[in-house]
């Protein structure tokens, strides 16, 4: 295999990918999964970049690591969380069902690989403006309307449904 | 009473040094960041590797280490132009708020104490680096880099002049805001990892702050955005005329609004008085920052004055034409892109004469920042969360639809444009002189008079 600048990219992006991946999931304070969860982030973004979707990638970040981890980080350090002991019955449960959850999403993950033929893997053609806003704004808003507005619908629900449940508590 | 003995007049030789300094500083830096902006990208340097190395681009195996080399110079330079705009900020900030309170400010190191700057960075530098004992040293030690790192990073995108811009990406205005997401994390980070009181009340409000007016700053950012149809920085510009009257903030009625709501969300998204809430010193000692000493108590000092540079250009970027020189047509910048890899002076010229117009502009701006800090009173927390959405907020939607609105009216009537460009121009100069006048009439009622021979 050729190493091209590309490939040292994404290995400087992907294992820190990883590590922090696993921190989030094994840190013991909170503010350390958290923090581990915004260098994910950030890494991820940068795979994005390499794969030349720019505003995906600035999507990630604006959106991710900045308006809802800081989001997080803000209810955390409010409710500090260190006192607080799950129930080690419950925990059990939790394990065995996020044991057999990563299980199949591997399963899935590994049978979509193996169905990629190799010549994919090795040259990616792409349109000229390939990830730019305006093609996406154009696939968005042409072949992906009825998914969007959905989601816009969603997210107005999610919106009055957030409103209701704070206003009440005033 | 303890008496005072001021320096009686400046000796020549300081005065000398001082301005030698004082002007040679910027000329290096921008001609560093303008000649290695210019340079460090593929083309030049395989003609660089071409005609002056002998050796052929594609084959040479070193081709990839100039082009390293060249962009890490450019890194370097800008970093250090960023840390010496923040310093001289400062000084700038200091004699002008001194002026404003009739007080004398830096007057010792340097003439008109320009090279204080120098000192308090060398004496934050040798001061002994607390870390408090119940602090979380990881991320205490970390919060800096985060702060630092979110500042950094803007300058990629930062258009100093028509080709001088280390990467016009093509989510350029986009990219700036999701950067400077990394300074609230760092912030909220030094107030958390202090394990103070005070700390963590700053990095709360800190918080809350830059995420409500992230909203406002975000939709106002929009109407530029949609005048130019681009996100890129210098799309943006390019869509803009170089006069007064062909700028965006006068273009459109709407964008004047938009760009009041955009600069006050930039003063609270960078902590700037009169939003300095998360370090307020009568409630707060120092906010996030109260734990913080020595370098890295500089480092977050350096941010919250380089942002005061860096929202200002930003600023200038999106409403005022940003480095358009005036008196240049269109077609001398497309010529000047079409120039190839080794450029003749024409284009040198056309490049300086950009970043000079930028700078200028960028300076005025910066001066209206430090007007406001010096004039306004702190507001409360409640007062700052309801001016943003009850009123920032809204009005950003109105302006976004207003502008929506009137980008059609100008598809239908082009002389629409140029006719709000003018009326609101005018409407800004008169503006200016009446504000002129009546701080001369304030001056003259008070008996005083305009003195600027204390320098």
């Amino acid at each position: 295999m050729q190493i091209t600048a590309e490939l040292v990219c994404f290995w400087i992006f992907a294992i820190p990918l990883v590590v922090t991946a696993l921190g989030v999931v094994v840190a013991r304070s909170p503010v350390y999964a958290a923090m581990n969860l915004v260098a994910a982030f950030f890494f991820m973004a940068g795979l994005y970049v390499l794969l030349a979707a720019h505003l995906i990638a600035f999507m990630q970040i604006l959106v991710y690591a900045g308006a809802v981890m800081v989001l997080f980080l803000f209810v955390i350090m409010l409710l500090s969380l260190d006192e607080e002991h799950p129930q080690r019955e419950r925990r059990r449960a939790m394990q065995y069902v996020g044991v057999l959850g990563a299980v199949s999403l591997l399963a899935v993950l590994a049978s979509a690989i193996a169905r990629v033929p190799d010549a994919a893997m090795s040259t990616l053609a792409q349109p000229d403006r390939f990830g730019t806003v305006k093609a996406v704004g154009q696939v968005l808003y042409t072949e992906f309307l009825l998914p969007f507005e959905v989601t816009s619908l969603l997210l107005l629900v999610a919106i009055v449904g957030a409103v209701v449940v704070a206003k009440e508590r005033i | 009473m303890a008496t005072v003995t001021l320096p009686k007049g400046n000796p020549r030789t300081k005065l000398l040094v001082t301005l030698v300094v004082a002007l040679a500083l910027p000329v290096i830096l921008f001609g560093a960041v303008l000649v290695l902006a210019t340079i460090a990208k593929p083309e030049p340097v395989a003609v660089f590797v071409r005609e002056v190395l002998h050796h052929d681009p594609a084959t040479w195996p070193f081709t990839g280490l100039v082009y390293g080399v060249a962009a890490g110079l450019l890194t370097f330079m800008i970093l250090n132009f960023g840390a010496v705009v923040a310093a001289v900020t400062i000084w700038w900030e200091m004699r002008v708020s001194s002026r404003m309170q009739s007080r004398i400010g830096y007057n010792r190191v340097g003439a008109g104490g320009f090279f204080q700057w120098i000192a308090d960075a060398v004496k934050l530098l040798l001061k002994e680096d607390l870390i408090p004992a119940d602090a979380d040293q990881l991320l205490f030690r970390a919060a800096p880099y985060f702060v630092f790192a979110g500042f950094g990073l803007i300058f990629v995108a930062l258009p100093f002049g028509e080709s001088v811009i280390a990467a016009d990406l093509n989510v350029g205005i986009f990219y700036v805001t999701a950067v400077t997401a990394l300074v609230v994390v760092g912030i909220l980070l030094a107030g958390w990892s202090s394990n103070s009181k005070w700390a963590l009340f700053g990095g709360m409000r800190s918080a809350a702050q830059v995420i409500s007016y992230e909203i406002p700053a975000g939709l106002a950012v929009m109407v530029p955005i949609l005048m130019a149809g681009t996100l890129s920085m210098q799309g943006i510009i390019r869509a803009q005329g170089a006069w007064p009257w062909q700028w965006f903030v006068f273009t459109n009625p709407a964008a004047l609004v938009a760009f009041v709501i955009f600069f006050i969300a930039q003063l609270a998204e960078s902590n700037r008085p009169p939003f300095d809430l998360p370090e307020a010193e009568s409630e707060l000692v120092a906010g996030y920052l109260a734990e913080y000493t020595a370098f890295r108590y500089a480092i977050f000092f350096l941010v919250e004055f380089g942002n005061v540079w860096i929202m200002s250009a930003i600023a200038v970027t999106l409403f005022f034409g940003g480095w358009q020189v005036p008196g240049v047509a269109a077609e001398a910048y497309e010529a000047a892109r079409g120039a190839g890899a080794l450029p003749a002076p024409a284009w040198w010229g056309l490049q300086v004469a950009s970043m000079a117009v930028f700078f200028v502009k960028t300076f005025l701006v910066m001066n209206l920042v430090i007007w406001i800090r010096w004039t306004f009173p702190r507001i409360r927390v409640d007062q700052m969360m309801n001016l943003c959405w009850k009123y920032l907020v809204p009005g950003a939607f109105a302006t976004f639809v207003a502008t929506l609105l009137w980008q059609i009216l100008v598809a239908r009537v082009p002389v629409a444009s140029t006719v709000s460009g003018v009326v609101l121009f005018v409407g800004a100069l008169v503006a200016l002189v009446q504000m002129l006048r009546l701080a001369k009439q304030n001056v003259e009622a008070g008996g005083d008079q305009v003195d600027l021979s204390n320098w």
